[in-house]
């Protein structure tokens, strides 16, 4: 789970990790109050979307940058009043972009200079990664590419926690001064802490900077949470912003079904996430293009697939379905009955192709070759993924 | 041989009353693999029935262990206590402890691991299928199936299975199945970021098992876990080897149902691994329809028998 840069913000302050001050708004109404609490002077106005590239990004009005720093909180006023409500389109947002609907004001820092600093999981060693560099304010990817002796890591060992020395490595790498040092070392602990206590999927701040009377602070935060421990986090939890996700999604979640929107035009229904993300991979290899990932899970009961249905025919784009399942356990057949009546029920209209194997599957191939609906069977992957492309492109 | 697990290991299920582990156990039963042992604390001392079979429960894997001689364990736990369950199962001694179970934080995964070092119990999964040495009788029953794929698909042979995925094990057992070719062992190790076994592990294993003469290897998205497994085939493994990777068409940085399956760059994309699979030797199939076809192909190259 994803949150806004104004909460990781708050989450940082709350354990100790410095941050320019700053205040969040909703409203036009708000801003003045939000502004208040900010001291006057050069103040930064900050879209609030869950996608990056913001600062480089461009709203569909036409206006320029969804970070913008402004010399007076009168300026920032302006500003933000441009950008709520607006819609901002970035590299990672898409062409739909997405629509503010917060706005975050902080203080202007002075920056010394600019560094990168995350917390995140390395899967190769199973532990936490603490990676540093003295190249901050760019994509590290790049950094990582063309300079990777400028990237540094620690790797925490889950059963002592982060050893001061490891602490230190990291400063002498990026070469702070004393005082810095100092600053840094705190911040970076309190950093730990917070992604070991709130379970966070990764803790990325870039910049972290120093200023000019040697502070250390976190310019930007981005933070995301390990969705399977949301459940012994119920403030964390609360922070979730439904604005941010797809009303497919959030629907899909609700039927325990996991869906994914893609731009494409073949719809798919598949149980098991491997077979699902196969099943748009072999819709791709015959020429076609995968309109979602759906994974019903191991069951694929008939409300599911009613609901998957729904969600599916959600899309305008869709102009074909293929329902691939490997019922290992299940009865094939209770799941043929299942899709025959979520078709009827939702009075399919759209090309159907239904690949079906496994336990009992010649009485599940009859049920839906006698249910009278106009769907097509195929017998493997392939078979099926070459009559869905071939039905659709007609 | 087989790997991992014979039609004579005997097995404990730990999550035995609940809805999903009592299910499992009765197909397990059906199978005719040895469920010596149910575990659920507070509920000792009562028995798990199905088909004639009285399966004792005890409170602890310790207990169960001790009383009946099971050497590995089935986890069948809800994600929050599964962690747990699976270091009782380290500190009982198991050989073996395979984590059906989907959904356990990230961070007590990270514990468990750390906990497990140095300890004699190799770990499958989480978030797995399970493992399956298929047996003799029909429909490969009087084999040893441990988790939740259905037995049936199998067929007693020649090639090793190891996968991330569940279904997509399945599809490459049956089409492994349906053109007569069984299998030693099918080892699902699962579709999160930190697990036990990893491909590697489970790829030296079907080396050194003489019974195994090929092996197909299904990846996907995320980690470099598959990478590294190619690499070492590439250097060590004289067998032919099938791969497959899912996820070509998966946009980056979403998670594609398992917790694991997301692109964090350009080295775990599904083209990169597909890149170092080819570049070591390792027969690619073009789609998941292919993967018993490709071993096929590379297995004939080599002039291995694989039935």
């Amino acid at each position: 789970m994803n949150i806004h840069e104004y909460q990781a913000k708050a989450l940082l302050e709350k354990y100790g990790v410095p941050v320019p001050r700053g205040a969040a708004a909703t409203t036009p109404e708000d801003f003045i109050t939000a502004l208040t609490r900010l001291p006057d002077g050069p103040t930064m106005v900050k879209s609030q979307i869950h996608a990056g590239g913001r600062g480089k990004g461009t709203f569909t009005d036409g206006f320029k940058g969804g970070v913008k720093f402004c010399k007076t909180k009168a300026d920032a006023k302006e500003i933000a009043g441009k950008m709520l409500g607006n819609t901002l389109v970035t590299a990672q947002t898409g062409p739909a972009g997405r629509k503010v609907q917060t706005i975050y004001f902080t203080v202007a820092s002075d920056i010394k200079k600019e560094y990168y600093l995350a917390i995140l999981l390395d899967r190769a060693t199973s532990r936490p990664v603490i990676v540093a560099s003295t190249e901050g304010g760019v994509e590290i990817e790049k950094v990582a590419h063309e300079t990777p002796e400028k990237i540094h890591k620690v790797h925490v060992d889950p059963a002592y926690g982060l050893a001061d020395f490891q602490v230190r490595e990291l400063i002498f790498k990026l070469g702070l001064n004393p005082v810095e040092a100092k600053n840094a070392a705190k911040l970076i602990r309190a950093l730990y802490t917070m992604y070991w206590e709130t379970d966070a999927a990764m803790i990325e701040i870039n910049p972290l900077i120093t200023t000019p009377t040697d502070e250390v602070l976190a310019l930007d935060a981005k933070v995301s949470f390990d969705d399977n421990a949301l459940y012994r986090h119920p403030l964390i939890t609360g922070l979730r912003d439904l604005n941010e996700e797809d009303p497919k999604e959030i629907e899909a979640s609700k039927h325990s079904l996991s869906y994914i929107a893609l731009d494409g035009n073949i719809a798919c229904l598949v149980n098991g996430a491997g077979l699902a993300m196969s099943t748009m991979d072999i819709i791709k290899h015959f020429g076609g293009t995968p309109a979602n990932f759906l994974d019903v899970g191991g069951g694929a009961s008939k409300d599911q697939v009613v609901a998957a249905f729904k969600i599916i025919l959600g899309d305008a784009n869709v102009k074909g379905i293929l329902v691939n399942i490997f019922g290992g356990i299940m009865d094939c057949n209770v799941i043929a009955t299942g899709i025959v009546e979520a078709v009827k029920e939702v009075g399919l209209k759209l090309p159907l192709v239904v690949r079906l194997e496994g336990n009992n599957v010649t009485a599940g191939k009859a049920t839906l070759a006698n249910s009278g609906l106009a769907l097509v069977s195929g017998d493997t992957m392939a078979d099926a993924a070459q009559k869905i492309v071939k039905l659709v492109a007609a | 041989m087989a790997i991992l697990v014979t039609p004579q290991t005997k097995i404990l299920v730990q999550g035995i009353t609940g809805d999903f582990g009592g299910r499992h156990a009765k197909l397990s039963l059906d199978y005719g693999t040895l469920v010596v042992a149910g575990v659920t604390p507070g509920k000792g001392g009562q028995f798990f029935e199905h088909a004639g079979h009285k399966v004792p429960i005890f409170n602890s894997v310790a207990d169960a262990a001790r009383e009946t001689g099971a050497t590995v364990s089935a986890i069948f736990v809800p994600p929050p206590f599964a962690g747990d369950a699976i270091l009782e199962g380290v500190a009982a001694g198991l050989e073996l402890a395979v984590a059906i179970t989907e959904g356990i934080p990230v961070k007590d995964m990270i514990r468990v691991k750390r906990a497990m070092q140095g300890s004699k119990t190799r770990l499958v999964g989480p978030n797995c299928p399970g493992v399956v040495t298929p047996g003799t009788g029909e429909g490969s029953k009087g084999g040893c199936r441990i988790g939740i794929a259905p037995g049936y698909i199998h067929k007693k042979g020649r090639v090793g299975v190891v996968s991330r995925s569940g279904t997509l094990t399945y599809e490459a057992v049956y089409q492994l199945t349906v053109k007569g070719i069984g299998q030693s062992t099918c080892v699902g190790i699962g579709g999160d970021p930190v697990n036990g076994t990893s491909h590697l592990d489970v790829i030296k294993l079907f080396n050194d098992d003489p019974e195994t003469v090929g092996i197909i290897m299904i990846g996907e998205i995320g980690g470099s876990a598959e990478v590294e497994a190619a690499r070492w085939v590439k250097a060590h493994c004289k067998k032919p080897v099938a791969g497959f990777i899912a996820g070509s068409t998966a946009p980056a940085g979403r998670r594609m149902g398992h917790a694991g399956a997301v692109i964090g760059g350009a080295e775990d994309t599904a083209a990169a691994k597909i890149a170092v699979f080819k570049e070591c030797g390792i027969e690619v199939a073009a789609t998941p329809s292919d993967m018993a076809d490709a071993l096929i192909r590379v297995a004939q190259t080599m002039g291995v028998t694989l039935s």
